[in-house]
């Protein structure tokens, strides 16, 4: 087990300085000077040469990215070329909208998304099977910011019974921003827990047909605890899989949801960031995405260990 | 008795109903706004967003532009003009403070002065204020401003939102907590979310009917649609989706605005490259343009213009038959210039709808006289980088939004390359001449010159169509200067 854990960890690690590297240098090639972005068409050369000078565009590529790197490591991201804040803030301000938002949908999506695939599986190849499947099919379909919008219409303009949008901080009214995640969270949960619902019902019919079902048939069990003590957990990992994977879709789906009900998360703010060139912004943004995508994927990992005995004694080999 | 009793009891009833009606008046308003603003110093970055939140609200100037672009007084409350033209003295307005309680006087002006004017300034248009020799602070209520040669924009560009007066003990701060001594001061800003302003009780001027402000940000039209239709936002100064308007339009809880913006939209020709330094080409170019078909394609909102300069001005002179939508004489132009047969250019287009859409059909209208436009979709930060910065480029479709702008034209080295020892005489004297009949022949010669050398396709001034609550009142109609100035913005029963 430890040993499993340290490989995975330095995989890890790896993964973060690769992909460090690359947004770097990728951003850096991006057309579009930062400091003329800034200061528009009127200003002077040598006022653009001035603002190059205090955002440190001066020094040359490989230098600027050690000093990111570097100030990274510290905890020290740098400082917004257009917002004049250190970048850390930024983004920590929207992880506030961001984490609450995934977390709830990712919980929505599991919540819904499994029992409706234990259903659909124990009524297998009947009516209510096809009839969950083929709304399943549906919602994976329908593209979130557009379901987004319809629950606005329904819940906002014509019920008038949730925020259309907009957020307004935790501190300042706890059930105000909780309400204002709602609407949301269910836009980006929708596909989400219909891919789960799929997932978990063909995982679930593929183990039925298991020997270790029969014998705990053979047992006395009947079907349906059969398939409850011994089928569900051993059809959890592929669930487990594609949940991790998710929280990757989840993210980048964010950036389109909180477009629509204009919620101020980490996705917009990469959006409007690459913009306005505000590159340092992009690159702190992209990186924290990166490493929360990377840390899921290894709890994921670690999570199979759990569930999977096997796996635990392959990494320890 | 008994009446006395009832009157008694009818006074409670009024009083009760004063006091509801005072405490049922909304003094609240929210207001979209289509981009953030990415930091809210208006003397350090030039996106128009920064002014739409904080000027007239947060900061003041020395004068200030109202809604019909004339010169008001601000902080100075009054001024005296040397002969010459080259001192303004200025007296200043007394008791005022700054948002953080320090107070206001000819200290915190010339300090606002010399940081535009430092080396190491980055503020957007410090060109306008290099005209300035000297700012004297003669005592706390005068200050003299010397200038190198007389300026006859000098008292607008004091009221530009890069001129603001900022106090030395917040300045540096301003971007992220603006301090200013306007009507509204700064709450809070929900990065990525909305920016609050407050009354400010001890401002030194008329006081506001409102005494909270939220400016909420919203690019999408689909959702700014929602957010009016449910109410969460009372007015949308800019409406990202004029495809959408029809659906305010049957409401009556909504009113649409149309007005008028400082943005020349013009199909920018790289004048320094051939074929285009022929006059004959540009002038088949501006043959074949037809204006009414640009303006249909942005909703029908929009004026054409013959020339680089906005129709609500008063010195505006209209030019838009000056070459005519001809496309046979546009044809015969070319085969004068030697290219019957037509030619290839490339078209460079920003991300905004009227420099996509609008390029479509130019491309069409061009290929109509044989002009083959390969259309280039390129991102803003790149649009000035190539075509701004290098001159990398042919045409190129872009509104050039600062007010009274003729004057690029006068700068050779600008991107479109126009040199004109002719329009640079007529704007130097422009730029010297003080008296209003003299500045407003000058103005319309220079027009009429630019519509003559068709230095570049004039196409038509951009509007601004804002959508408001119809119970609200007190909003500008046009914009002759970024901003959105709410300090006579008021619900009416």
């Amino acid at each position: 087990m430890v040993t499993l854990l340290l490989k995975r960890l330095l995989g890890l690690l790896l993964t973060l300085l690769v992909a460090s590297a690359l947004i770097f240098f990728v951003l850096d090639l991006l057309p579009g000077d930062p400091a003329r972005f800034i200061l528009g068409v009127n200003a002077t050369p040598e006022t653009v040469a001035a603002l190059r000078t205090q955002m440190g565009l001066d020094a040359p590529p490989l230098a600027r990215f050690l000093t990111w790197l570097f100030g990274m490591v510290r905890g020290d991201f740098g400082l917004s070329y257009t917002q004049r804040a250190p970048v850390a803030a930024l983004i920590a301000e929207r992880l506030w909208v961001s984490l609450p938002l995934t977390l709830f949908a990712m919980l929505l999506s599991v919540v819904v998304g499994l029992p409706i695939g234990i259903l659909a599986a124990r009524h297998q190849g009947r009516a209510t099977d096809t009839a969950l499947m083929t709304l399943a099919q549906l919602a994976i379909a329908i593209p979130n910011f557009w379901f987004g919008m319809l629950l606005v219409l329904l819940f906002a303009i014509t019920w008038k019974l949730l925020p259309p949008g907009g957020f307004i901080p935790w501190g300042e009214n706890f059930w105000a921003a909780a309400r204002a995640l709602v609407l949301p969270g269910i836009a980006l949960a929708l596909p989400q827990a219909a891919i789960l619902a799929r997932v978990m019902r063909t995982a679930l019919v593929d183990v039925q047909t298991m020997d270790f079902i029969r014998t705990a048939r053979a047992k006395g069990m009947t079907r349906g605890q059969a398939v409850w003590r011994h089928g569900v957990r051993n059809a959890l990992l592929p669930v487990l899989t594609i949940l991790g994977l998710q929280f990757a879709f989840l993210v980048a789906g964010a950036v389109i949801v909180e477009n629509v009900f204009y919620l101020p998360g980490l996705g917009r703010l990469i959006f409007t960031a690459i913009g306005e060139r505000d590159l340092v912004l992009v690159r702190g943004a992209v990186i924290v995405l990166v490493v929360g995508v990377t840390a899921t994927m290894f709890l994921v990992d670690i999570a199979y260990a759990l569930v999977d005995p096997r796996l635990r004694s392959r990494g320890a080999q | 008795m008994s009446n006395a009793l009832r009157r008694a009891a009818l006074a409670l009833v009024m009083i009760g109903f004063t006091a509801a009606s005072a405490l049922g008046q909304n003094t609240e308003v929210r207001i979209g706004l289509v981009l953030e603003p990415p930091a809210l110093d208006p003397t350090a970055n030039t996106a128009a967003a920064v002014d739409e939140v904080t000027y007239g609200n947060i900061f003041e100037g020395l004068t200030r532009i109202d809604q019909t672009g004339a010169v008001q007084p601000a902080l100075a409350t009054s001024w005296t003009i040397s002969p010459d033209n080259l001192t303004y003295t200025f007296t200043l307005a007394g008791n005022v403070a700054f948002h953080d309680g320090t107070s206001f006087d000819a200290e915190d002006v010339k300090f606002t002065f010399d940081r535009i004017l430092a080396p190491q300034s980055t503020n957007a248009q410090k060109a306008l204020y290099q005209v300035i020799a000297s700012v004297v602070v003669a005592d706390p209520q005068t200050v003299t401003f010397t200038l190198t040669r007389p300026n006859g924009d000098f008292l607008f560009n004091l009221g530009r939102g890069d001129a603001v007066i900022v106090a030395p003990e917040s300045a540096a701060d301003n971007a992220t907590r603006p301090v200013g001594t306007g009507p509204f001061r700064f709450v809070q800003w929900d990065k990525g979310s909305r920016v609050v302003l407050e009354q400010n009780p001890n401002y030194w001027g008329q006081a506001v009917q409102l005494t909270r402000a939220t400016f909420v940000f919203i690019s999408d039209p689909s959702t700014a649609i929602a957010a009016m239709l449910s109410g969460d936002l009372d007015g949308f100064v800019n409406f990202p989706g004029p495809e959408a308007l029809d659906i305010f339009k049957s409401n009556p809880q909504f009113r649409i605005v149309e007005g008028s913006t400082e943005g020349e939209t013009i199909l920018a020709i790289n004048n320094r490259k051939p074929p285009f330094d022929d006059l004959r080409v540009r002038q088949a170019i501006a043959h074949a343009i037809n204006r009414d078909e640009l303006i249909d394609a942005a909703y029908g909102y929009g004026t054409p213009i013959g020339s680089h300069f906005a129709p609500h001005h008063p010195y505006y002179l209209d030019l838009t038959g000056t070459y005519p939508y001809d496309v046979q004489r546009a044809k015969t132009l070319l085969a004068e210039a030697g290219m019957p047969e037509g030619f290839s250019a490339t078209l460079k287009l920003p991300p905004t709808p009227y420099a996509r859409r609008g390029g479509q059909i130019l491309a069409s209208q061009l290929a109509a006289i044989g002009i083959r436009v390969e259309q280039i979709n390129v991102e803003w930060a790149q649009w000035i980088t190539d075509v701004f910065t290098n001159k990398d480029f042919d045409l190129t479709v872009i509104s050039h939004v600062e007010p009274f702008d003729i004057g690029i034209y006068a700068n050779p080295d600008y991107y479109f390359g126009y040199t004109d020892p002719d329009f640079q005489t007529i704007m130097s004297e422009l730029n010297a001449t003080t008296d209003e009949t003299a500045r407003k022949a000058l103005a319309q010669q220079a027009q009429k010159r630019l519509a003559d050398q068709a230095v570049n396709g004039f196409l038509y001034e951009l509007a601004q169509v804002g959508v408001w609550n119809s119970k609200l009142e007190g909003y500008w109609q046009n914009q002759p200067i970024e901003g959105a100035v709410l300090t006579e913005l008021h619900w009416v029963p």
